[in-house]
């Protein structure tokens, strides 16, 4: 078995009285692609917070490429190839789409202390943007403003930025959440054709997308991780059944 | 699966709203659509100050002065406009600046003008980096009471170091050398006027090539989105200290160059009521566009001049009557006014 290049250990984390994580052991391989469900408020997106370092767990430990990264800020995981998406546009949206990229890009090489401007390189960034604007589908809409894009579109610079940034680990907080079923061929599409060294964890409360993709699924339940298995092995699971897939899912 | 309706999101941005919010930030507009009033208004500056070369002699001292607030607007723009930083304290590094110079020439026999310049630059940008520890802690109003508070502690120690600053009546017999061994300052203000003409030129092209490189754009990230500034891995508060302190350096310069060129330092250069000049000044030209700080500082010093010498007392009157009219009629400031004078004088373009 390969080394997780992301793991918890014993994660904990209270809002006040509320436990929205609870001693969660997880831990993910690279090349795997897994899935995170539970009903609203289980807690997901406080774990992705919680991987992150958007938020601090009260206690526990996340470990990066076996180094403990609990106490390192955002951006020094980000530079170690931990990167995410957010489940509500965090986008800028004033910025054109390439540009929107492009920041990120520039982040990426180290180009961020950088104060004069260099014409050459702009233009070797900006090709880089395109290609993966390309990927998403997204060339049509490089030179226009986030907000002028419909909600689904901006859904897709989400992933687009995330990939700008070359991750090692993409955590991926509902990314087909607002994308009009008929289009969410183009994140299916996306997600087939990520790198294959690539550790992905989605959020996703769309079953068929998880259990057509997902090589393993974690139930999280009031901050708690209720099961965790193969998509088979959760689709037959009696409490994940009763407690959140209900009677609609036939995988 | 039903969905909800309504639910909670942690993840919010976090922005607070600050004087720069109203400027459009794309660099789209930056690079292109507003270069037109910026081109303008440098062509309106450039034939101001070579009119006043020319012909105003009498016009020499205020010219210096214009140019130095013009510096000292910049780098409050830099920080309010670009960064989102508010401050209501940034005389603080503008009077250090100033007294870093006196104190060198007056005590130390240090007369030297271009060393005098970073030394000040390097003394103001010591005291930003050192404070702005603590001011980026906060934001928003918690920010503005924290630069008012290190601004009037730095102005009581030099009100009570009167061995050192000359307290309350000032730091006078400042000599200043030629500069470069050559050009002594005079006394029709000529020199001094060109010598601060030609530092304003370098702060200015310094300052427009930096809002341009990714460094400059990480700011104005950091100011629309700090989340997913961090989130593309920007280290946001060491980014922010930076510009911090690059600001404090330029107002130092700028308080440097009052020194020199009036050979004297009193309190009022480290005193609130010049931090809200400035701030009003980077507001009324427009925060967020240099050209806008540049304007805002040639006419609010002109207009000041003008008026204070009709009636001293009566000219905050006249200002508060340009500053309602400018919030009320032109809210994006005298730039915005001439992004849309240049809009009407043009054909309707294209989208
Ligand atoms: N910063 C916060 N302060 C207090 N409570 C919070 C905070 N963030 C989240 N919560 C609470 O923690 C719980 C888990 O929220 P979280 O957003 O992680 O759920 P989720 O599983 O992502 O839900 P959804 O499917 O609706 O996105 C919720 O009850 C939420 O109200
Ligand atoms: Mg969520």
């Amino acid at each position: 078995m390969t080394a997780a290049i992301l793991e918890t250990r014993a994660l904990h984390k209270n809002f006040g009285a509320l436990a929205v994580a609870q001693n969660i052991n997880f831990s993910l391989e690279p090349g795997r692609f897994e899935a995170l469900i539970g009903p609203n408020g289980a807690g997901k997106s406080t774990f992705i917070n919680l991987l992150t370092g958007l938020v601090p767990p009260t206690s526990g430990s996340v470990i990066l490429d076996g180094q403990d990264v609990t106490a390192l800020p955002i951006e020094a995981r980000v530079k170690r190839g931990l990167v995410r998406t957010f489940q509500i546009n965090t986008l800028f949206n004033n910025l054109t789409v390439a540009e929107n990229v492009i920041l990120a890009l520039d982040e990426h090489h180290g180009q961020g202390w950088r104060p004069l401007p260099s014409p050459s390189r702009r233009r070797r960034i900006r090709d880089e943007a395109y290609d993966i604007l390309g990927r998403l589908g997204l060339t049509p809409w490089g030179n226009r403003e986030v907000r002028e894009l419909p909600y689904g579109r901006q859904r897709l610079v989400e992933i687009a930025i995330a990939l700008a940034l070359r991750p090692k680990v993409l955590l991926l907080d509902e990314p087909a959440a607002g994308i009009p079923s008929t289009e969410t061929g183009t994140v299916i599409e996306v997600l087939e054709n990520l790198a294959s060294d690539l550790a992905v964890l989605i959020i996703e409360h769309d079953m068929d997308l998880v259990f057509r993709f997902a090589q393993r699924i974690t139930v999280l339940v009031q901050g708690a991780v209720l099961a965790r298995g193969t998509p088979d092995e959760i689709a037959d699971n009696e409490t994940v059944k009763a407690v959140y897939l209900g009677e609609g899912i036939h995988a | 699966m039903p969905r909800p309706t309504v639910r909670v999101e942690p993840v919010k941005r976090l922005s607070v709203p600050h004087p720069g919010a109203a400027a459009p930030s794309t660099w789209r507009g930056l690079a292109m659509g507003r270069t037109g009033s910026d081109l303008a208004i440098a062509i309106l500056l450039g034939l101001g100050a070579l009119a006043t070369l020319a012909f105003g002699e009498s016009y020499w001292l205020l010219g210096s002065q214009v140019a130095i607030t013009m510096i000292f607007a910049l780098s409050v723009d830099l920080l309010v406009g670009f960064a989102g930083i508010v401050t209501l304290g940034h005389a603080v590094f503008f009077g250090v600046g100033a007294y870093s110079v006196g104190i060198a020439s007056v005590r130390l026999g240090w007369t030297e003008p271009l060393l005098g310049l970073l030394l000040a630059a390097a003394v103001a940008a010591l005291l930003g980096a050192a404070t702005g520890v603590l001011v980026l802690r906060t934001r928003g109003l918690g920010q503005l009471m924290l630069t008012m508070a290190f601004a009037s502690m730095v102005y009581e120690i030099a009100n009570r170091a009167k061995p050192l600053t000359g307290g309350a009546d000032g730091l006078q017999g400042m000599v200043v050398s030629p500069i470069l061994g050559l050009f002594d300052f005079d006394i029709f203000g000529l020199t001094a006027f060109l010598y601060t003409l030609a530092v304003l030129a370098a702060v200015v092209v310094f300052a427009v090539l930096m809002t341009r490189s990714p460094y400059g754009r990480s700011l104005v990230g950091i100011r629309e989105n700090r989340v997913r500034m961090q989130a593309i891995g920007t280290g946001v508060q060491k980014r922010l200290l930076s510009v911090y302190t690059l600001s404090a350096a330029l107002a130092g310069i700028a308080g440097a160059l009052l020194a020199q060129t009036s050979q004297f330092v009193g309190l009022n250069v480290l005193h609130f009521s010049l931090s809200g000049e400035i701030l009003i000044i980077v507001a009324l030209g427009g925060a967020g566009r240099l050209w806008g700080a540049l304007l805002g500082a040639v006419v609010f010093t002109l207009f000041k001049d003008r008026l204070s010498a009709l009636d001293p007392a009566y000219w905050y009157f006249w200002l508060g009557l340009l500053l309602a009219v400018i919030v009320l009629f032109a809210p994006k400031g005298l730039i915005g006014l001439v992004d849309r004078l240049l809009a009407a004088g043009r054909p309707k373009e294209t989208a």
